[in-house]
């Protein structure tokens, strides 16, 4: 675009380039934007199946007992989901587990982000509770969220509680984290056109502060998000009979590999969903901002 | 001054600032007298550091002098508020808001009726030709759009002292100088005492109806002009250079100075 076309709308000549292109080049565009979708999906599904096609070959020819071949891990996956093959505890249960484990990651990931956002903008934007919090924010984050699992079994006792606990913690410090950066790295300028407009107090949190720094939360809550599902294993360590976490800890116990690396694909396919859902939201709400545009 | 039955709208008395600066202290501002008039249009033009820029925060709310006071209609200025309204350089327009949310802005503050907001809106959408563009978001706008959308936000809060802090100064050439022209039909037809600071003297003398020439270390308010020349004006006739060329010696015997 010409920026002395740009600047001058009345004489229509601004942006014709974007919006009338005739019809071939539009599909021409459109034809291209196929090929480049196809193109992405091609690469990142042909990764995957690589990977899979080696993991085949390595069980063969090494010969292994330990790891189950890629074809019996989908028997597994079959049965997990629909049962009628080894017809045990774990057939077709696959949305208990999953609906199980979907609940504390939630409450937990939702929880960190209710606490997290509204402190993180208040302590990016109040000094005194900036001074007051640093310190002890910085001490604590270094504990890795593992070690804090006997005391949460103390604090909340055996079952889902100590779950939700653990992914909090694990997911409120990147939310946390990074709203403050969004607010500390907005600049000053635009409290400062907020404040002569007229705006100021709450108004000023809720028309400036959040959206200025929305786009360094989303990718706290996305961080938050992956950390979320991580931690749902070591969660469902506590001691809780179901959830994908206690499946994966199961299969270990009774040397059912199979079973473990269902529970981990399983996992892995919530978590990259979800992923999806919060950058598809995100990029609804900062559609604003195209460098935060994925 | 020969317009008596005008009233002051800003009076400054006696205002210096210091910021500190590292251990020393830096004076950003001797002692600066100055009376505005209501509906005037005055140019602040100075060297880098010279306060201008400084003394126009001052005005805004957004510094506190370190000595003296200001006044607005005899009212003395505290803070930031909506009777100031100030244009910034780089735009500081709200990115996640559209040309019509920016300029709307001000009004939704003061909880009018919704109507009433989307009138104005539209008013100032329009003066500033914006109608095209009111739906997008100013990282889609070029910098000549932008500086026009944050000028429609002041105005359609009502401020009645328009401050820009080199507004055009990021704009080329032909940008600059057609919001120059569109920035006077406004302040014609609005009536909004405007202070205008820039680095370019003929900038200054093609708007202003007074030229303030502002000398740094610590700064101070050197000389007062009075433009008198009719609007439109011409930037090539006989008067309009021998202004340019008074207050250009004034600018650049400080400038040596500042430099010494």
């Amino acid at each position: 675009m010409s920026e002395h076309a740009t600047t001058l709308p009345k004489a229509g000549l601004s942006d014709g380039t974007q919006r009338s292109l005739p019809g071939t080049a539009t599909a021409d565009r459109r034809k291209r934007q196929r090929r480049e979708t196809l193109r992405a999906f091609v690469l990142g599904a042909g990764f995957p199946i690589l990977l899979i096609l080696i993991w085949d070959r390595a069980v063969a020819i090494t010969g292994t007992r330990l790891i189950p071949s890629p074809y019996q891990v989908a028997v597994m996956m079959y049965d997990f989901t629909f049962g009628g093959i080894y017809d045990d505890a774990f057939s077709g249960t696959i949305l208990t587990h999953i609906f199980k484990s979907m609940q504390r990651v939630y409450g937990g990931f939702v929880l960190a982000a209710l606490i997290g956002i509204p402190l993180g903008m208040m302590i990016g934007r109040i000094k005194l509770l900036r001074q007051l919090l640093d310190p002890t924010i910085s001490l604590l984050r270094p504990i890795p969220v593992t070690a804090w699992l006997p005391l949460s079994m103390i604090f909340f006792g055996l079952g889902p509680n100590a779950a939700i606990f653990l992914v909090f913690l694990g997911a409120f410090y990147p939310i946390l984290l990074n709203t403050i950066f969004g607010v500390r790295s907005i600049d000053p300028r635009l409290f400062e056109a907020a404040s002569m407009l007229g705006c100021s107090g709450t108004g000023m949190f809720r028309q400036i502060v959040l959206p200025a720094s929305l786009p360094a939360i989303f990718s706290g809550l996305r961080i938050a998000h992956g950390f979320a599902w991580i931690l749902i294993v070591v969660g469902e360590m506590t001691g809780v009979p179901t959830g994908l976490g206690s499946v994966v800890m199961d299969g270990r116990t009774l040397s059912r590999t199979d079973l473990v690396i269902t529970g981990m694909i399983v996992i892995g396919a919530c978590g990259f969903i979800t992923d999806r859902i919060i950058v598809t939201i995100s990029n609804r709400l900062l559609n604003w901002s195209p460098q935060h545009r994925e | 001054m020969s317009d008596a039955a005008v009233q002051d709208i800003l009076t400054i008395r006696g205002v210096t600032k210091r910021f500190s600066v590292g251990d020393g202290e830096l004076e950003a501002l001797a002692p600066v007298d100055l009376s505005i008039p209501t509906g005037e249009f005055v140019c602040m033009i100075g060297a880098s550091g010279c306060g201008k820029s400084t003394l126009l925060r001052i005005v805004a709310g957004f510094e506190e002098p370190t000595t003296g006071n200001v006044a607005m209609y005899g009212k003395a200025i505290t803070g930031p508020g909506s009777d100031r309204g100030m244009v910034f350089q780089d735009y500081a327009l709200f990115p996640w808001m559209t040309v019509r949310e920016n300029i709307s802005f001000g009004p939704r503050q003061r909880q009018l009726p919704r109507e009433e907001i989307a009138k104005t809106a539209d008013e100032f959408v329009r003066m500033v030709g914006l109608e095209r563009f009111a739906d997008r978001y100013p990282n889609q706008l070029s910098g000549g759009m932008k500086q026009r959308v944050a000028i429609a936000r002041v105005l359609a809060n009502d401020a009645s002292i328009l401050l820009m802090d080199e507004p055009f100064g990021a704009l080329d050439a032909l940008t600059r100088e057609q919001l120059q022209n569109e920035l006077l039909q406004i302040w014609k037809r609005t009536g909004v005492t405007t202070i205008f600071v820039t680095h370019s003297v003929e900038e200054a003398v093609l708007l202003a109806d007074r030229v303030l020439v502002m000398s740094a270390g610590p700064g101070r308010i050197e000389s007062d002009f009075r433009i008198d020349l009719p609007r439109p004006r011409d930037v090539s006739s006989p008067e309009f250079n021998a202004l340019r060329r008074d207050i250009a010696r004034r600018l650049t015997s400080h400038l040596t100075l500042a430099r010494a």
